[in-house]
């Protein structure tokens, strides 16, 4: 065993080392002086010292910036000595490249059980005791669920021996083994089976399976392949898998009693009721909607000859524990699920929304085990730069919301989507097929523990005590050659079905892809494994990443691994769909799992649950109106929800791919904030992209039904705004609720669901009444925290995300004033409509008048600013959303560093008496654009039948100022004032 | 006209490749997308080829050092016909993780002909983060670069990138940078005046953003001319009144002109 130190030489920048110290002392308050860092390759290999020694020079070290040193140290001069990495078995995608170096730098290969672990070794100078040191670790520079650390002082570490043979993992000569599991048993030991095997199955499908082992016929076909009347742990496992929520969306098909007001009613299924029904009956009025809840990701047509893919997803529970790796897997995950629809797709964008706790959440009121909501954001933050940054995909659109109900249980949404062909070698891409004799092909990574249970673990709530063995790191280069590779293959014709390993892993691809054909056969011993001693039932539903499964006829299988050694990509024959009506499944020619297809697929019970709505009782506040607004503009423009997020926005790259045309951020000076991203991802023609997405949760608080409507016009709003045409918008629901179940421990549970309800049936009245279909969607319903006994449950929180199209993106057009003098109108008509907006938030109060949507004006409205942007008669567009009429003006203004004037008497309003309430009304359906005089007349003509009214101008004098009805200032200031405001919160 | 030939190299995690295919055909060549296993083994071959362009992106992970793996790759495995493809006249562009491993390979700047030492790195931005923004870029008149032959005003262009701060090994290197026209462009303000951070992104030494070799043939710089070929490329193609071309086309113009000229 060798260990390498790379370290800076003197007088060279160390930029980690000060961003760690920038962290020790910001976020953690403790006084360092000074943190260096320095990498450590620990080799685990038979090397001569020559070798090691030219490793260390021609591969690890930058001969201009850095020194080596592999049979001493390099650490000096230090009070404490902080060494940091990856436990046994945790992806070290590091350590993998140094081992493909060494093997190109040498020309060797290294052999089985040989590999490279690197750590970080961090000098920190100053006083610092040994709590304080600790905390360091554990606060900040590592993760113990996943890390290994350890603290030094000067004479600890001169003695302490270099190489450490426990930071690789001892494979256990373990003998595979294959388990029965007696069913046969009461009600109580049943549950106590599925608790125990982290399996989340209910009771009621637990008796479901025994009946089904019990059945006389089932029985005879099990015993001509060896097996008896208890299932095996693979087959248990594989039920878990392909029964949780996750899977199989219980909760949103099961039959619902719902009580509202004293009626009752019943629900058979909030998808088919709502999201689906409101699909069915637009896809009356549309062409273009081309796989539809069927597949991975949703399906529309966007040229003559191609399509476009679309899927959201969520990485909650992960990220919570490890928020880079959670947030890496989660961006990484998404990126399969176009990749993995019809024939697959390339990735062209990706969009990222997350919920965090507040970033200045007191340390002291932390609980343990959970970690800081800064550090989340920040892990966060970097396993999306890596995800998307890495593979080469544009993170163009994305939101940041802050609440203290989001400190247990932060939301972390990645998305991605992608584009096809509509035609592949004469065949439709947007289908799959398998056929009979078809090989089962594993492509990509390699099996592990990691991952296991994933699909189960994020349908159980979060815990104190949680053991995750669902955490994971994502290996962003071996899925880019994986992909890179994959559409050589696709274009080629050379699979007929490809799906993506999730949740579930083989047990669910292999098992979903089976469904084409009737039935599969896979020889387990044949996947390849990152070391030995997996079991059986690991095997089949670990969820290690970067995996594909495909359907390769046997003619075309040679050219398919020539295409995968080329691109230096792993990939197996695993099996072979067979028309049995069977999974069937060996290992080392012993029969580990033998289950009818339709009882895998169509067994699980329907749940049947209780939902009853109780209107929350909110009042409307009473306060007086302040006779100065512009610090209560300032004030929303500061809070945390509404401001610049800047600072991550310019870590992602939304500029690979060379088909960007509206940026996330716009602006004379490239910083304001862009309502939607419009993208060309066929680079020589016009037709754009474009990606917007709507959130509100505090509108939740008073009523999920108008938070859902909300959510929706707003998406919806973003993407007209920039220039989508208003009939070619898809969307997708991303519903993140607490646990909707009623039970003892749960009861809150019957409201919970009822607030689901009421979601759902808006998604259904709003997407119906804007025509704008749902194409795909996925809920996660056990975001809560078990705290001393109680349940943190977060509030309801719908993303919608949309996808449209812009026939010609050059008529796009972005929210910031262009030139003095440009007149100001705001479009669509303002109501009383504050509850739960940023304007009583900074007061500290919610209300009860949430805002509403009138879906009928606002799609006329919609399709009357379409054809004006298309006419080019519109300089800048911009939505009212949080902080209403005046934040999406002030920022219109300084976006475009100039000033502006509106008058409020001029606001087309109903019902409210006081300029607050006009100015910071969080009404839907509402812009604020500016038109050049020379268009005024056209414009108006055009407008005629919407609500609108010209209500001020664009000045060159940098001043931003609102009279109220009167005609006298109630907000004055400078733009630069404003800016300042919105920038300084996240400016970190 | 013949169109020249573009081998757009492929590796695990290069990922502008097409932005490079697109701008080079803009320009009129003809660009190929070769992964390095299929010239190390598979029966292709650089000879084909007038132009090497090692483009964008985070080649093996941008793991160890960015570049770094994959200019070790190229020099033990494809070292022969990258002299060769040298000593025939042929040109070689680097764009970001491509200007990084020409660096690390030691292509550039390749003095005295020799094409095999390091002697300049790019390293981590003093910001210690990946960013994203867009940069003006003056080009040096006096340089022999071919690919920038001819621009007289600012370059404006993305930069993209976590490791790109210019670091010469030595005030000697930077002078002979210098003295011998390697330096082509370098980070500037709207005005052409060179400025701290964000004028100068990385912190780059001198405001170096690209160099060449002593020919102009063998050419790297950290930003994104691919990335803006069209009007609609620039952050405020809605704001300004802007040509239908993108200011970076010229570079690869320059490409396919100079070997229309000089190798066709």
């Amino acid at each position: 065993m060798w260990r390498v130190e790379v370290g800076f030489r003197p007088g060279v920048v160390d930029a980690l080392g000060n961003s760690v110290k920038r962290s020790i002392l910001e976020d953690l308050r403790i006084l360092v002086e000074d943190v260096r860092t320095i990498d450590v390759y620990t080799i685990k290999a038979d090397l001569a010292r020559d070798q090691v020694e030219k490793i260390a020079r021609d591969l690890l070290t930058d001969p201009i910036t850095q020194e080596f040193s592999f049979d001493g140290t390099l650490a000096r001069d230090f009070s404490r000595l902080i060494e940091v990495g990856y436990k046994p078995g945790v992806t070290d995608n590091v350590g993998m490249t140094t081992v493909e170096g060494i093997e190109d730098l040498l020309g060797i290969e290294l052999k089985e059980g040989e590999s490279v672990h690197t750590s970080r070794l961090y000098l920190v100078r100053g006083e610092l005791s040994k709590d304080q040191a600790e905390l360091i670790c554990t606060g900040l520079l590592a993760n113990p669920i996943i890390e290994h650390f350890s603290i030094w002082d000067e004479t600890g570490w001169a003695k302490r021996r270099r190489e450490d043979a426990s930071y690789f993992m001892i494979v256990k000569t373990h003998k595979p083994l294959v388990a029965e599991v007696n069913l046969d048993v009461g009600d109580k030991k049943l549950v106590h089976i599925s608790e125990e095997g982290v399996l989340s199955l209910s009771l009621e499908e637990m008796r479901k399976i025994r009946a089904y082992f019990k059945d006389a016929g089932v029985l005879a076909e099990r015993k001509k392949v060896g097996l008896g009347d208890k299932p095996t742990d693979v087959e248990l496992e594989m039920l878990a898998q392909t029964w949780s929520e996750h899977c199989k969306h219980k909760v949103f098909n099961a039959l619902i009693e719902y009580e509202e007001d004293g009626k009752f009613g019943l629900i058979d299924s909030i998808f088919k009721s709502y999201i689906r029904r409101a699909t069915e009956e637009i896809a009356k009025e549309k062409d273009w909607l081309v796989s539809v809840f069927v597949d991975n990701a949703g399906i529309i047509s966007f040229t003559g000859d191609y399509n476009l893919v679309f899927k959201v997803e969520t990485h909650n529970h992960p990220s919570a524990l490890d928020p880079y790796g959670g947030a890496l897997t989660g961006i990484v995950g998404v990126n399969r699920d176009p990749m993995g629809t019809g024939l697959g797709a390339n990735l062209i964008f990706n969009t990222d929304v997350f919920c965090f706790g507040p970033p200045d959440f007191p340390y002291d009121k932390l609980p343990p085990k959970v970690l800081h909501p800064k550090r989340i954001f920040r892990g966060v933050r970097k396993g999306v730069e890596h995800g998307g940054n890495k593979i080469g995909i544009p993170t163009v659109n994305g939101a940041i919301l802050f609440d203290e109900a989001y400190v247990y249980n932060p939301l972390v949404y990645c998305g991605t989507g992608g584009m096809m062909p509509k035609k592949i070698m004469g065949r439709d891409s947007h289908t799959k097929e398998v056929h009979p004799g078809d090989l089962i092909v594993m492509v990509g990574g390699r099996i592990g523990k990691d991952g296991i249970h994933g699909a189960t673990f994020s349908s159980t709530k979060l815990e104190e005590a949680t053991s995750p063995t669902a955490v994971q790191i994502g290996a962003p280069i071996v899925q880019k050659k994986m992909m890179d590779a994959l559409l050589e293959a696709r274009d080629r014709g050379l699979y007929n079905a490809i799906t993506d390993n999730g949740a579930g892993g083989l047990s669910s691809s292999v098992g979903e892809m089976a469904q084409f054909c009737g039935g599969c056969m896979v020889h387990l011993e044949k996947a390849p494994t990152k070391y030995a001693g997996l079991d059986p039932w690991e095997l089949w539903v670990s969820e290690s990443q970067e995996r594909m499964t495909l359907a390769v006829p046997p003619n075309k299988i040679d050219e398919f691994m020539d295409i995968c050694r080329k691109w230096d990509v792993e990939a197996m024959v695993i099996g072979e769909f067979q028309p049995t009506g069977k999974v069937h499944v060996l290992h080392k020619g012993k029969t580990v799992l033998y289950l009818d297809m339709d009882f895998v697929h169509e067994g699980v019970p329907q749940l049947m649950l209780k939902a009853r709505w109780e209107r929350p009782s909110r009042e409307e506040p009473d306060f007086e109106q302040p006779t100065d607004l512009s610090p209560a503009l300032k004030a929303i423009l500061s809070s945390l929800n509404v401001c610049s997020k800047e600072w991550v926005i310019r870590q992602y790259d939304h500029e690979v791919q060379g088909g960007s045309v509206v940026k996330p951020l716009v602006g004379k000076n490239d910083d304001g904030p862009s309502d939607a991203a419009v993208i060309r991802p066929l680079l020589a023609r016009k037709e754009g992209v474009v990606v917007s997405n709507g959130i509100n949760p505090r509108y939740g608080l008073i009523d999920a039904y108008w938070m859902a409507a909300s959510a929706i016009d707003e998406a919806v709003r973003n993407a007209v705004a920039v220039g989508a045409n208003p009939e070619r918008i898809a969307m997708l629901d991303n519903f993140c609720w607490g646990n909707p179940i009623l039970s003892d421990e749960n009861p809150e549970g019957d409201f919970k669901l009822a607030q689901l309800v009421r979601a759902a049936r808006a998604c259904y009245h709003t997407a119906v009444g804007l025509g704008v279909p749902f194409i795909s969607g996925k809920d996660s319903l056990h975001n809560e925290y078990r705290l001393e006994g109680k349940t943190i449950s977060i509030p309801p929180t719908l993303l919608i995300s949309a996808m449209s199209v812009i026939e010609d993106s050059d008529k796009a057009v972005t929210m910031d004033v262009k030139k003095p003098g440009d007149l100001v109108y705001i479009l669509g008509v303002t109501h009383d409509e504050l509850g739960g907006s940023h304007y009583y938030m900074i007061n500290d109060c919610v209300g009860s008048n949430v805002p509403r949507v009138d879906t009928k004006t606002a799609r006329s409205l919609y399709r009357t600013l379409n054809e004006a942007i298309q006419r080019g008669l519109i300089s800048s567009c911009h939505d009212c959303s949080e902080g209403g009429l005046a934040v999406a003006a002030a920022e219109s203004a300084f976006a475009g560093d100039l000033g502006m004037e509106i008058g409020l008497r001029e606001v087309p309003a109903t019902g409210l008496e006081r300029e607050d309430k006009v100015l910071f009304s969080e009404s839907n359906g509402r812009f604020i654009v500016t038109v050049s005089p020379t268009h005024q007349v056209e414009f108006e003509k055009l407008m005629k039948g919407n609500t609108f009214a010209l209500i001020g101008l664009v000045l060159e004098e940098k001043e931003f100022r609102i009279f109220d009805f009167k005609g006298c200032p109630i907000v004055r200031a400078p733009i630069e004032d404003l800016k300042e405001a919105w920038q300084r919160p996240l400016r970190w | 006209m013949k169109k020249p030939r573009v081998c757009v190299l492929l590796a695990a995690g290069i990922n502008r490749d097409y932005d490079a295919v697109y701008a080079f055909e803009l320009a009129g060549a003809k660009a190929e997308r070769v992964h390095v296993n299929e010239l190390a083994d598979r029966g292709k071959s650089l000879t084909d080829h007038h132009i090497l362009m090692l483009g964008g992106g985070f080649s093996f992970g941008d793991d160890i050092a960015s570049g770094k793996v994959l200019a070790n790759k190229l020099k033990y495995k494809l070292r022969d016909q990258i002299q060769r493809f040298i000593r025939d006249g042929k040109l070689v562009l680097g764009i970001c993780n491509g200007f990084q491993v020409m660096v690390k390979f030691g292509l550039l700047p390749g003095f005295d002909g020799d094409y095999e030492i390091q002697r300049v790195t790019l390293t981590f931005n003093d910001s210690g983060q990946f960013e994203d923004r867009w940069v003006y870029l003056k080009v040096n008149p006096d340089s022999k670069c071919i690919f920038t032959r001819g621009i007289d005003s600012l370059l404006y262009a993305p930069v993209c990138h976590g490791e790109g701060k210019f670091v010469p090994g030595g005030e000697g290197v930077l002078s002979r940078l210098h003295d011998d026209g390697q330096v082509v462009v370098q980070y500037v303000d709207e005005k052409g005046n060179p400025g701290d951070y964000p004028v100068n992104p990385n912190g780059s030494v001198d405001h170096i953003a690209g160099i060449c070799d002593k020919t102009g043939r063998l050419f790297g710089m950290m930003p994104h001319p691919e990335d803006f070929v069209r009007r609609t490329h620039h952050p405020r193609w809605m704001r300004e009144s802007l040509p239908e071309e993108g200011a970076g086309l010229a570079i690869f113009r320059n490409a396919v002109e100079y070997v229309q000229r000089e190798l066709l």
